[in-house]
């Protein structure tokens, strides 16, 4: 039985989706990468995440903020392995959250663990 | 023209609310369909236990009137009535909790990756929704306000304190999420049709996730008083079909947010 769930279960870095490329909803079946143009848009999103499986999302987003600096700060500003992380904040924050946070960190008066 | 006023009330989905309307709103979401379902399973058994509760009550009240029965028996006790009156009530609660906890705790689960995030922030007096799936900085937001038709610019045909100027376009067919927040006071995003009521609290974000089965226009309004104009912050989502989401977003909204 414990066999047949840690099989089920994805790994811990597959759940935190840190290693592999997720797998999101694609719905075109081309890519479009101007979307503002073609008719066709993909659509995807931060996908469910396993830590945060509740009503309560703040914490999510809170972490995927921190999730993507903390990427860009380790393997530079330009690194497409980042560029997962900024949609998912993107999706999930609101704007103005974002912008405060941005302001704060500007400053250094950012709290969250950068 | 009566009767086909009546059929055409029965044919056409009910997505928003109706003068002297006694019933739900017709559902959009399997969550509003378990609702309505689960509402109606329950009603069944009320039924039942009111027929026979008011049955002893007539019934005693019949034989038991003091001119056929001047001199009444003095019974205080009856075990196996009243391990009786316990026992079958607190079944019957256990019978009705059953389906209802499933259906609770489905409605807060996320089972899928959802396709699209929308979010929704509560104003004092308006909502704000963003679509940031698509956004390539923090600045580029496709966000737009939503304001109620004020009663003298209502058209003919549109509903009074529920029309707004920029609905939440959201594609048919599709699992959704959508983040509930609040910029100032608590507000509550809810649409009946979708069995959908989440509070809006300031500095947290609730998730929902729905997933709209049919096209259609769905009206809501504010569900937690927030201010003076509560009454005049209508919700409305319109679900088009999926293949046409994708120019519905970049055609209305994006021009919006560019002149913004």
């Amino acid at each position: 039985m414990a066999e047949a769930v840690s099989a089920q279960t994805p790994s811990l870095s597959e759940q935190y989706h840190l290693e592999n490329e997720v797998k999101q909803v694609k719905e075109s079946p081309e890519e479009s990468s101007e979307e503002e143009t073609t008719d066709e848009i993909t659509l995807e999103t931060a996908p469910a995440d396993f830590r945060f499986p509740t009503t309560n999302q703040t914490r999510h987003c809170f972490t995927r903020y921190i999730e993507y600096h903390r990427c860009v700060a380790a393997k530079g500003d330009d690194a497409p392995e980042c560029d997962k992380f900024a949609k998912f904040y993107r999706s999930l924050c609101p704007s103005e959250w974002v912008d405060r946070w941005n302001e704060q960190r500007e400053n250094g008066t950012f709290p969250g663990p950068l | 023209m009566i009767v086909l006023k009546w059929l055409f009330l029965t044919i056409s989905p009910c997505d928003a609310a109706e003068p002297w309307q006694l019933g739900s709103q017709d559902a959009a979401t399997p969550i509003m369909q378990g609702i309505i379902d689960l509402h109606h399973d329950i009603f069944f058994f009320l039924i039942l236990i009111l027929v026979f509760v008011l049955w002893i009550l007539v019934r005693a009240l019949w034989h038991f009137h003091y001119k056929e029965n001047a001199i009444p028996q003095r019974i205080v006790h009856g075990t196996t009535i009243e391990i009786l009156r316990t026992i079958f009530p607190s079944l019957i609660s256990m019978f009705i909790a059953i389906p209802s906890f499933a259906l609770l705790y489905s409605m807060d689960e996320v089972v899928v990756d959802p396709a699209i995030t929308i979010k929704a922030i509560g104003h004092q007096w308006y909502r704000t929704y963003e679509y940031s799936d698509y956004n390539s900085s923090d600045e580029q937001s496709l966000t737009f306000d939503s304001y109620m038709i004020p009663e003298e610019d209502l058209e003919l045909g549109q509903s009074r304190l529920l029309e707004v100027d920029n609905r939440v376009v959201v594609p048919a067919k599709t699992h959704l999420r959508i983040i509930v927040t609040s910029a100032d006071v608590p507000h509550s995003w809810a649409v009946p049709s979708s069995g959908v009521k989440c509070d809006a609290v300031p500095g947290r974000l609730n998730q929902i996730s729905i997933l709209v089965q049919r096209e259609g226009v769905y009206y809501g309004q504010c569900s937690e008083i927030c201010g003076t104009n509560h009454a005049f912050t209508p919700i409305v989502v319109e679900a088009v079909p999926r293949k046409d989401y994708g120019s519905r977003v970049s055609n209305q909204l994006i021009p919006q947010t560019g002149e913004a």
